[in-house]
């Protein structure tokens, strides 16, 4: 038997505890379509007066809505994913616990919030996006390919989204504020990742900036996959030169964060 | 003595501390958290470890666990240096921590297990064995399938207790196993370990407060203070070296002046009608009653057995009272339980 075979134990694990929380799931559906619908007349308004904005055509900035509201809670964009438990677990010092398991703590919370992210994606996804593909223009592709193409980049933007806020978690280690951690993944994820307006659409240097930043590889690199803006194999080689450099910054900043506990006990 | 399992030869950590000492100025002390400590425990022997605060106890049990790399001396678990082979040692030792859990808080008890069964790959069959008899042994059966968050404190001590011993680990670290915990959680949570300790042959190291934890189950104690060990030998020697004392409490009908109690009982404090009453721990507290009970108008009485801290206190400093909170050990994000 693997030592592997704990991590899709612990994804399942995750998955069914996400599931538990029913009422927290249909209110968030809730939220999403109604954040959808604000955000999709804002959008009519605007690619209204500046037609062609960001490369967009009118369907595709509201596809870009929805897909925006049915990924918000996968990706964890505002936060709210394992690494609000981990920045619990650091700051209260039951992390310690962690260190006595035979298990690789990245490893444990990725399977951790990939359970989270694939039932967020099914519970928290779905019906937000299907609301907005019926009742409002779309630009949705018609070939299999396509969408087999957009979830290979939704599961190396989960790898991006994971990576960006394991960074942010371990950091409590030494600032010792999870309160003003939270904000910070909240604002630089809504900012950065193109929540508020498609990072398309950012002008001058600004927009080159944020394109080239990771958070750009969890919703606008996606988005553009799906709606054939950009081709697959350059959005993967993006997506994943983030992923690779992110959790491998991860296991580097972990071996020091480890150290450090082991230094603060007394 | 039979085989040494845990085996320490003049082991020592010492802590690197900075602390801001000013503006921008900082300061860097040396801090001996453990200093030349050497003992071993043979397999299966049942071994209560403690010490005030401070002492290096939480110290000991992570360099044992593998957490912690000794700065100097040699220790050996099983055979094995834990901190270079903190995970191949994983596998073979268990640890419960009486304030924290590792169980699934959101899912079900048995969800936990299952976990457990792959993190310590433990075979289809023998898992099968070994949840059977711990949800037999320690009464699990109605709560497999309760959500963690929903279980009583003595309800999800025990289910800590159980996920430490699923893989059948030679050695159990148990730290304040039954705080909080009420009079038959206790009692119950004692009569398993007995027994785990018995028919398995596990080797047991408890740290504690609960002197009565201690006097049920283990044959020998170490006392650490300040990183040394000052004590290594059975309890009632400890009594012994430490004097302590017991403490009646009485309450009377009205207010009265001191009892006159047979020394070396004395009276310690008085407030209204109630009285406190100090005697030697080695001693029955029924004489005592009985010729207070015969002079005096009872109302009330109850007895109250000398803390850990208390004993030691006494042993260290030869005076009563809390022994000196242990120097100040700058800020930490990981709050200790010792």
């Amino acid at each position: 038997m693997g030592a592997w075979r704990v991590y899709p134990a612990v994804a399942a694990g995750s998955f069914r505890r996400y599931a538990t929380y029913r009422a927290a799931t249909a209110a968030g559906v809730f939220t999403n379509t109604v954040f959808g619908l604000i955000l999709v007349y804002t959008y009519l308004a605007l690619w209204e007066a500046r037609p062609g904005l960001g490369g967009y055509d009118q369907a595709q900035a509201v596809t870009y809505v929805w897909l925006g509201q049915a990924l918000l809670a996968m990706l964890a964009v505002q936060g709210g994913g394992f690494e609000s438990e981990l920045m619990e677990r650091i700051r209260t010092g039951e992390i310690a616990v962690d260190l006595y398991r035979p298990v690789d703590p990245q490893w444990w919370w990725l399977a951790h919030d990939m359970g989270r992210a694939v039932f967020q994606l099914l519970g928290r996804g779905v019906v937000p996006f299907l609301f907005g593909a019926l009742f409002f223009p779309a630009a949705l592709p018609g070939e299999a390919a396509v969408w087999g193409a957009f979830l290979v980049s939704l599961l190396l933007a989960m790898l991006v989204s994971f990576a960006i806020r394991y960074l942010f978690a371990l950091s409590v280690f030494w600032l010792l504020d999870s309160q003003g951690v939270a904000q910070a993944v909240m604002v630089t994820g809504v900012f950065c990742s193109g929540m508020t307006l498609p990072l398309n659409a950012f002008p001058g240097g600004l927009g080159e900036v944020v394109r080239a930043l990771p958070w750009a590889a969890q919703l606008q690199v996606p988005a553009d996959v799906l709606m054939g803006e950009t081709a697959a194999p350059a959005a993967y080689l993006f997506q994943a030169a983030w992923a690779v450099a992110l959790l491998a910054a991860g296991r580097l900043v972990q071996s020091a964060a480890t150290r450090r506990v082991v230094v603060q006990g007394g | 003595m039979a085989e040494a399992f845990i085996e320490l030869d003049r082991v020592e950590k010492v802590f690197e501390v900075r602390r801001r000492a000013g503006f921008l100025r900082r300061e860097r002390r040396q801090v001996r958290a453990v200093d030349s400590l050497s003992f071993t425990v043979a397999r299966g022997e049942m071994v209560g470890y403690i010490g005030p605060n401070g002492a290096g106890k939480s110290t000991t049990v992570k360099m044992l666990t593998g957490i912690l790399t000794p700065s100097a001396g040699r220790l050996r678990v099983a055979g094995i240096d834990p901190s270079r082979e903190r995970t191949r040692l994983a596998h073979r030792m268990g640890v419960v921590f009486g304030q924290r859990t590792t169980l699934w808080w959101d899912l079900p008890l048995i969800d936990s297990y299952r976990l457990m069964h792959r993190m310590y790959r433990i075979p289809d069959a023998r898992y099968r064995e070994n949840l059977d008899r711990l949800v037999e042994l320690l009464g699990l059966g109605e709560l497999l399938d309760v959500p963690v968050r929903q279980l009583s404190l003595g309800q999800r001590m025990r289910g800590d207790i159980a996920a430490a011993l699923l893989h059948d680990p030679e050695v159990l670290y148990l730290d304040e196993p039954t705080i909080g915990l009420d009079v038959i959680s206790r009692t119950r949570v004692r009569d398993f370990l007995r027994q785990v300790n018995a028919e398995r042959a596990t080797t047991v190291l408890l740290t504690t407060h609960d002197l009565q934890d201690i006097e049920q189950l283990c044959s020998r104690v170490m006392v650490i203070d300040h990183g040394r060990l000052v004590y290594d030998g059975a309890l009632a020697g400890l009594h012994e070296v430490g004097e302590s004392e017991r403490t009646l409490v009485v309450d009377l009908e009205r207010e009265l002046p001191p009892i006159e109690a047979p020394a070396p009982a004395r009276v310690v404090r008085v407030v209204g009608p109630r009285q406190w009453l100090a005697f030697p721990a080695s001693e029955s507290a029924a004489g005592l009653v009985a010729r207070i009970a015969a002079r005096y108008p009872l109302v009330d009485l109850s007895v109250r057995e000398p803390d850990i801290e208390a004993v030691i206190a006494k042993m260290l400093h030869g005076t009563e009272g809390t022994p000196e909170p242990p120097p100040d050990r700058d800020a930490s994000p990981v709050p200790e339980s010792s």
